[in-house]
């Protein structure tokens, strides 16, 4: 077993280390901007709730039909917690037993995370935005609100953004800088 | 290698700057030569009078444009103690009702009066939306003279809107009701498609002296009526209301009332209704229902209770009511200049229709009908359409016309006007609006003759466009030149209340008719003072009636005593003033009513109940003179029982 360099164990460590931010900003950000609400609405998805006009985005899109947004609609919340935790736990180890297994395992570990975020995000957006109440009071014929994975979109009135939030910047310095730490290992060999 | 890292930190670098391209929105954009075409300069006058309905404030704003000056609150169905309105003993019968006094109103809709089909400015008809009634102002002297209670009625939304020649306003109810006698009214709500009536009124106009009375009703079915416009010039002598909630909903309108495609725009030939009353085909029905009057010489107001009304059964008196098919709650239902074409706003809805008159009446000829209501015929909506107006934007409410072909419709959810041809239904323009318009308006704009210059947006949501005063702001107003291709922005002004429609027309039509006083010798108050000598206090039996004149600068009598605890006092004052702009005002310390604010030549009446003993001070209130600060006078209050002898004086020295 080849075992890591003290550089690598420190990018290991800062990149574990960083992780630890999850717990106390928010990881994603959706906004919304319409010619009524010009300062915008902007909803935040933390590891383990929501924050921000929730509320009045419900309230802006009961009209359309679309469902209300609220915590139980995200069981994810209740788990992620304990994944991040599991995943810190994991880099620290891997820094501390400075094997290329662990270093790589973590950043895959890492890679699954982001890569299962983003197909979880683009899942809840499809239902979100297709799965509308028939009863609702406006009907646009082939209208759907589908929000963006990643960038802005033009519905209706509205302008949405989706995006990483502080938190979600901060977790791809993460996944960088063990992303950094594998390519030095494995250019060592 | 390295290259795909430096890939990997380009990524992140693009994405935050993504963020920084945001496309852009609604943006202010205001040309140089705005500020100068709305700029009225000192001592000029403003080219239209704009009277703008005050909502909430159950009052009318008098508003000049371009400059978007208050001129004036005027007020109708709201007290208004700034100048007594509803306080004064003159006053307090014009909000009398069939429920007793009623303070307050919700004030929506503006008709400035027509011959022709075009604005003759005689009178502006309001409606009180809460308990339904409908007022007439003398534009002559920005005075209610008229308020008209209307029975079986409940919201008076689709009101009040009027023919060409202001032969008729209508009030059409928004929240239908269950009517006749108490038993047919105590019914279960959910009886409601059973027992519940949508009535329209139709008020007529005394063409010389502007009198209302309630004509006839008619018992439409139990839908929500919303708005109306008469037909003019060849579709005169027919009405359009748009209907809503055409599913009979009696809970959460918000959901149920929103189900159907299609609700209807229901065409009314009231010439037809005429030709019915006429062959004595109306039932007359009791009803309760207030109207009052105000009488210019003697300045006071009378309330009388009106107790029945002619009502005509559509279901019975056939070829009065069809209905032509609309999408989703069509909200504005408006008529262009021609009088062809009627479009209506279904405000849920993707398109905007436009129908034509002139297919309407080959329908009704060819029995076109996809169905009916109450046997009441349902017209293909083909068969009536012209044709629809793609993509207009979201939320359609109302819309204007400019004269020159083309229609302007206001769209909430957009938040924007919209400009299309009303011939090939093109969109030509759009423009926003700060925030959430509602009504918008044209001088002009609903009448055969519309001045397509200027146009005003009257928004719901304000936000960020002023200086901030708390949770309540000012409603918004933009002004838009619309007399090239494109709509642009001149002016965004405040507010008074919560404007829904308003009117404008050309300043020149009144500005000349204007009464600047009350010739004296004309005052038929009972308790009018022709001159000072008149001045004078009478007691009969515990109420004492105070006869008091006014002239620059004092009243007559200044000192009064001998009023007594238990006693009633009653201020007639008079103004004694002939000339422009000199009224005086009278105010008493403890007064539980509001003050009087008397024009030249008029009487006012304030009635106070003194509630402990002592010497009250009163006072001018509009500052008249000079030596307006000693306009000022006493009244002695004695404990009740006291023997002080009833007495009074001016300018007596000791």
């Amino acid at each position: 077993m080849k075992t890591t360099s003290s550089l690598s164990r420190i990018l290991i460590f800062v990149s574990a280390l960083l992780m630890v931010s999850a717990y106390f900003t928010p990881l994603w950000q959706i906004s919304l901007w319409a010619p009524q609400y010009p300062e915008g609405l902007n909803m935040k998805i933390w590891i383990d709730r929501l924050s921000g006009d929730v509320d009045i985005i419900n309230g802006v899109n009961h009209y359309i039909g679309m469902k209300h947004i609220g915590q139980e609609m995200f069981p994810e919340l209740q788990y992620l917690v304990y994944v991040f935790g599991a995943i810190i736990a994991f880099g620290v180890l891997a820094a501390i037993l400075a094997k290329r297994w662990a270093l790589y395992t973590y950043l895959l570990l890492l890679l699954i995370l982001g890569l299962g975020v983003l197909v979880d995000m683009y899942l809840w957006g499809y239902d979100y935005g297709h799965n509308l109440d028939p009863s609702a009071a406006i009907k646009v014929p082939g209208m759907a609100y589908q929000p963006p994975l990643i960038g802005y979109k033009e519905l209706l009135n509205f302008l949405a953004y989706s995006g990483p939030d502080t938190g979600g910047w901060i977790l791809g310095a993460s996944v960088l800088l063990a992303g950094l730490a594998s390519f030095r290992e494995f250019r060592a060999k | 290698m390295k290259t795909k890292l430096w890939l990997v930190a380009g990524a992140a670098v693009a994405m935050t700057l993504t963020y920084g391209c945001k496309p852009k929105g609604a943006q202010t954009a205001i040309s140089g030569d705005a500020a100068s075409k709305v700029y009225v300069a000192p001592g000029q006058h403003d080219e239209f009078y704009n009277i703008i309905s005050g909502g909430f404030n159950g009052q009318m704003s008098v508003v000049g444009l371009p400059s978007g000056r208050v001129l004036k609150i005027l007020p109708v169905f709201s007290v208004h103690p700034e100048n007594g309105w509803g306080f004064t003993e003159e006053t307090k019968p014009m909000l009398n009702t069939s429920h007793g006094f009623v303070p307050w109103d919700d004030l929506h809709h503006i008709a400035i009066s027509t011959t022709n089909a075009e604005h003759d400015a005689r009178w502006a008809f309001g409606n009180a939306n809460n308990t339904p009634r409908i007022a007439r102002v003398d534009l002559t002297t920005f005075k209610t003279v008229e308020i008209l209670e209307l029975p079986n009625s409940g919201g008076n939304h689709s009101s009040p809107f009027i023919t060409e020649n202001t032969e008729y306003v209508v009030a059409g109810t928004r929240f239908s009701v269950p009517t006749g006698s108490d038993q047919n009214r105590d019914v279960p709500i959910d009886t409601y498609k059973d027992n519940f009536r949508g009535t329209i009124s139709f008020i007529s106009v005394d063409k010389d002296h502007g009198d209302m009375n309630l004509a006839f009703q008619l018992e439409a079915p139990p839908f929500n009526f919303d708005l109306a416009r008469a037909g003019k010039k060849k579709s005169h002598g027919w009405f359009f209301f748009s209907t809503y909630n055409t599913e009979m909903a009696h809970t959460l309108l918000e959901v149920n009332a929103s189900q159907k495609d299609k609700d209807f725009i229901m065409a009314v030939n009231w010439k037809k209704a005429e030709e019915y009353i006429a062959q004595g085909k109306g039932k007359k029905v009791p009803a309760k229902y207030a109207h009052n009057k105000w009488d210019e010489n003697s300045h006071t107001g009378t309330s009388t209770m009106m107790n029945e009304v002619l009502s005509l059964d559509p279901r019975e008196l056939k070829d009065i009511v069809y209905f032509i098919p609309c999408p989703k709650s069509p909200h504005g239902c408006d008529t262009d200049p021609s009088g062809e074409y009627i479009i209506g706003s279904g405000k849920l809805a993707a398109v905007i229709p436009v129908f034509s008159f002139t297919k309407m009446l080959a329908a009704i000829e060819k029995q076109d009908f996809e169905g009916s209501v109450d046997g009441m015929p349902v017209l293909k909506y083909e068969s009536v359409l012209h044709g629809e107006v793609e993509k207009p934007g979201l939320g359609p409410l109302h819309t204007e016309f400019d004269g020159k072909g083309n229609a302007y419709t206001s769209m909430f959810v957009s938040s924007e006007v919209v400009k299309w041809n009303i011939e090939t239904l093109q969109v030509l323009d759009r423009v926003p609006t700060y925030y959430s318009v509602g009504h918008l308006m044209i001088p002009g704009g609903p009448t055969g003759k519309p001045h397509g210059k200027y146009m005003v947006a009257y928004n719901k949501i304000t936000k960020d466009r002023y200086l901030p005063t708390g949770p309540e702001l000012a409603h918004s107003a933009q002004l838009y030149d619309i007399s090239g291709d494109k709509m642009q922005l001149l002016l965004d002004f405040p507010t008074i209340g919560e404007p829904h429609y308003a009117e404008a027309f050309p300043a020149t039509l009144v500005k000349d008719k204007q009464v600047k006083f009350f010739p004296l010798e004309t005052n038929s108050h009972p308790a009018v003072l022709k001159g000072i000598n008149d001045a004078r206090v009478e007691r009969n039996g515990n109420q004492v009636h105070v006869y008091m004149t006014t002239i620059r600068s004092n009243f007559r009598p200044d000192n009064i005593e001998g009023v007594k605890l238990g006693d009633e006092v009653y201020f007639h004052v008079t103004n004694l003033e002939q000339d422009w702009d000199v009224p005086h005002g009278f105010a008493i310390k403890g007064a539980n009513t509001a003050e009087l604010l008397v024009m030249p030549g008029e009487t006012q009446t304030l009635k106070w109940v003194p509630d402990r003993v002592g010497v009250f001070p009163f006072y001018c209130t509009d500052f008249c003179s000079a030596l307006h600060q000693e306009m000022q006078g006493y009244l002695r209050v004695s404990p009740a029982g006291s023997n002080v002898p009833l007495k009074y004086s001016t300018g007596s020295v000791e």
